[in-house]
């Protein structure tokens, strides 16, 4: 429980359904305040003072145990950590994708569990769907009713096991009807406005954060043009990602009428390669370990759709299966922003067949 | 056996806190209505608080073989403990008496945590001793330590987390032959133990209300006449100027009425307590594995159990008996749910994933034997549960 509209309901929902509920905050890191503000509380805003109060405050509401975990180490390690390496490797991380791997289906799961629970149901806008029964059962993971809300794109990394033992109450809901039901639950929360931004942020500026934890991560070097040449200086690759046009720092007399874009990065040359709106975007996207939620690839080339990001419209394409544990993946049309270390989810219509982080063209 | 909303609740963390008897709920009645006046007017009103007052530290300083003016009533158990270092440690300075103080890594953080700022920001010396396998420091080891400049040894009487009871008698004898001041943090004593700061030779000791049945926000500080004592809380001549704040009147009156409450119970007790704690020990180690006693197997509070659970995270164990309705806790207060073992654990040389899991179950004068049938009966199977989780993901 996150004290937000979404979790709250969740609760709410199996609580008037008639299970046994049991809610759980996790404390997760996040960068620690400047010294001289020493004292305050942890700052992440999953977990920050007020949202452990409205949480604690709608479990007594629901009559539920409430415990706050703190998974701070663990969340800097499995998410964190990671995520300022990948910058540190030219690639554009999400850290949904290893939260909700190590945090939540793994951490939290395991202490879920541990409290004698059979699931763990948390508020993302995602349903499943149960076919067979005991041993035989299978599981898909399906996009939420909402599809402006559907957060089945962070959730491709489950498998199996986990989807045996998740809920994901809201999932049939729109978030029109779920604010309506916190309203109809008296829940505090109805109107809480919702963040974008990476909880562990404390300032919202993903650059500064960088180079406060990983000082070494930002080299400066050329910005090259598709013939080699250099036609500007950026300020370290982790601070560009493909499909950017603003902050190019170009010569103007170079920067002509066309706009310019960045088209890759190139790690082995430290440089930022641009070019025109024409040049960007590849039909062909591969992933290296390609996950799938059904636990197995298809058999052979498979017609289905895929988004290279969260806010990415889905694209038709053909999913290949390498003999590797790899895939690569053919789109109908050209993709613009597909950017290695963002996840490639594939749909078959409303299902997720699974997905995996775009590998960097060699 | 308690019920609430159709389940069973089993409060067993009297170590935490006791409730308020209810003697002393009625001792304190007349001084949150009617009685409200401040102990240090001049008028009427203050003369019945006053009167009050002082019989409350006649009654605490005869309870623990102290002469009433040598008693402080102080905002909690922390701040007495904080009072009586930073006031000895100060006032020594002051003099030019030394600059030394002796102490050890199973303190309770109240002593643990001011004497670390006496030492990084205060400059003085901190000598922990080390203690034995059941948490206990050897007094020969005080009688090494001592040194010329040596000003001030802070021992607890009995710990909190594993219950083992020190021997404070001896400790206080060398620091006295010595010539350096024995605090002792005795918190977790009155309801279970005779307290008598003659006998233990203490020339500062901590009490904690609420945890012999008195109510929370009431602490009592020993201060032996003689005493240098530099008052960290300064203000108005309250308590003889060694604590100022207008004094809690209330809860003065309510842990007077607290000690004789405990005084009254703690022998019949003791003696019943022990055998049901003997019992549920038996019967966790009997069933199950990989489980052991943390602490001294018999000098220890009569009411206190502590094990620890190799492989096991305490504070999962915990929040699975809380489940089922079983009030425990891990030992040591740990507000911050920082999954780091117990630093005292550590201290006791008990390895790191033994010290994961450390589990204390201490029984009140309320505790049947019932309740702890339905530890014996449950708590196996969170253990088995919170292993399996664990070991399943």
């Amino acid at each position: 429980m996150s004290g937000g509209v979404d979790s709250s309901v969740a609760a709410a929902l199996l609580v008037e359904r008639g299970y046994d509920v049991i809610g759980i905050m996790l404390r997760l890191w996040a960068e620690p305040a400047p010294a001289e503000s020493a004292g305050r509380e942890n700052a992440n805003r999953c977990c920050a003072p007020e949202a452990v109060a409205d949480a604690r405050a709608i479990a007594r509401q629901l009559g539920i145990p409430f415990y706050d975990i703190d998974a701070q180490s663990v969340f800097k390690e499995k998410v964190v950590d990671p995520w300022i390496r990948a910058y540190g490797e030219a690639s554009t991380p999400n850290p949904c994708f290893n939260c909700n791997r190590s945090i939540r289906f793994g951490f939290l799961m395991q202490r879920a569990l541990a409290l004698g629970a059979d699931f763990l149901a948390t508020g993302h806008y995602a349903r499943i769907a149960v076919t067979g029964e005991g041993a035989a059962a299978r599981y898909r993971l399906l996009k939420g009713v909402d599809a402006r809300k559907d957060q089945s794109y962070v959730l491709h990394v489950l498998g199996q096991r986990d989807l045996a033992r998740a809920l994901f109450p809201c999932g049939d809901f729109t978030k029109e009807q779920v604010r309506e039901m916190a309203r109809q639950f008296r829940l505090p929360t109805a109107e809480r406005a919702e963040s974008q931004d990476l909880c562990f942020l404390t300032e919202g500026d993903y650059r500064g954060f960088l180079l406060r934890q990983a000082p070494g991560i930002a080299t400066p070097g050329p910005i090259l043009n598709t013939r080699g040449e250099t036609i500007g200086r950026h300020e370290g690759l982790p601070f560009y990602t493909i499909g950017q046009r603003k902050g190019l720092n170009i010569a103007p007399h170079s920067a002509r009428a066309e706009a310019l874009y960045v088209l890759r990065l190139d790690p082995a040359r430290n440089a930022v390669i641009v070019g025109t709106a024409d040049e960007l975007g590849t039909s062909r996207v591969t992933i290296r370990r390609m996950h799938y939620v059904s636990g197995a690839p298809p058999a052979g080339p498979t017609r289905c759709s895929a988004k290279v990001r969260y806010k990415a419209r889905e694209a038709a394409c053909a999913l290949v299966p390498l003999p590797d544990g790899g895939a690569q993946f053919v789109f109908d049309e050209a993709q613009r922003d597909a950017t290695p270390g963002q996840g490639l989810v594939a749909y078959d219509g409303d299902e997720v067949i699974g997905g995996g982080l775009i590998a960097r063209e060699a | 056996m308690a019920m609430t909303n159709g389940r069973r609740r089993v409060y067993l963390d009297y170590s935490a806190t006791t409730p308020v008897a209810p003697e002393v709920a009625q001792a304190m009645a007349p001084f949150l209505s009617e009685m409200y006046g401040n102990a240090a007017s001049l008028h009427s009103y203050g003369r019945e608080a006053a009167a009050a007052l002082d019989e409350a530290h006649q009654v605490l300083g005869c309870a623990i073989g102290a002469r009433a003016s040598e008693i402080v009533f102080t905002g909690c158990g922390t701040e007495a403990d904080n009072l009586a270092l930073r006031g000895a440690a100060f006032a020594a300075r002051q003099r030019g008496r030394g600059n030394h103080i002796i102490s050890a890594p199973t303190e309770h953080q109240a002593v643990e945590g001011t004497l670390r700022q006496l030492q990084d920001v205060f400059d003085f010396e901190v000598t922990m001793l080390p203690v034995d396998g059941c948490g206990r420091v050897d007094p020969d080891d005080v009688r090494r330590a001592l040194r010329p400049d040596t000003i001030l040894v802070s021992l607890m009487m009995a710990n909190n987390e594993v219950g083992t009871i020190a021997p404070v008698a001896e400790i206080g004898r060398i620091c006295r032959e010595h010539g350096a001041l024995f605090h002792t943090d005795a918190v977790q004593c009155p309801a279970w133990l005779p307290i008598n700061v003659e006998a233990i030779n203490a020339d500062l000791l901590a009490l904690s209300s609420h945890k012999f049945y008195g109510p929370k926000g009431v602490g009592v500080l020993y201060i032996r006449d003689g005493t240098p004592y530099l008052p960290a809380l300064t203000g108005g001549g309250h308590e003889r100027g060694r604590r100022a704040g207008t004094v809690n009147v209330a809860g003065a009156v309510g842990t007077a009425a607290a000690i004789k409450y405990a005084a009254g119970q703690r022998e019949a007790q003791a003696s019943r307590l022990q055998r049901l704690r003997d019992r549920l020990i038996e019967g966790i180690l009997a069933s199950v594995p990989d489980a052991r006693v943390s602490g001294h197997p018999r000098d220890r509070l009569p009411h206190h159990a502590s094990f620890v659970f190799k492989g096991v995270d305490g504070e999962t164990l915990l929040m699975a008996l809380d489940v089922e309705g079983i009030a425990v806790s891990t030992g040591s207060a740990c507000a911050s749910g920082d999954p780091e073992p117990s630093p005292a654990l550590l201290a006791m040389g008990i390895p790191r994933e033994w010290a994961l899991g450390g589990l204390r179950i201490s029984l009140g004068y309320h505790t049947t034997a019932d309740e702890i049938e339905y530890v014996i009966e449950t708590l196996p199977r969170c253990v088995e549960q919170v292993r399996r989780a664990f070991a399943d993901a």
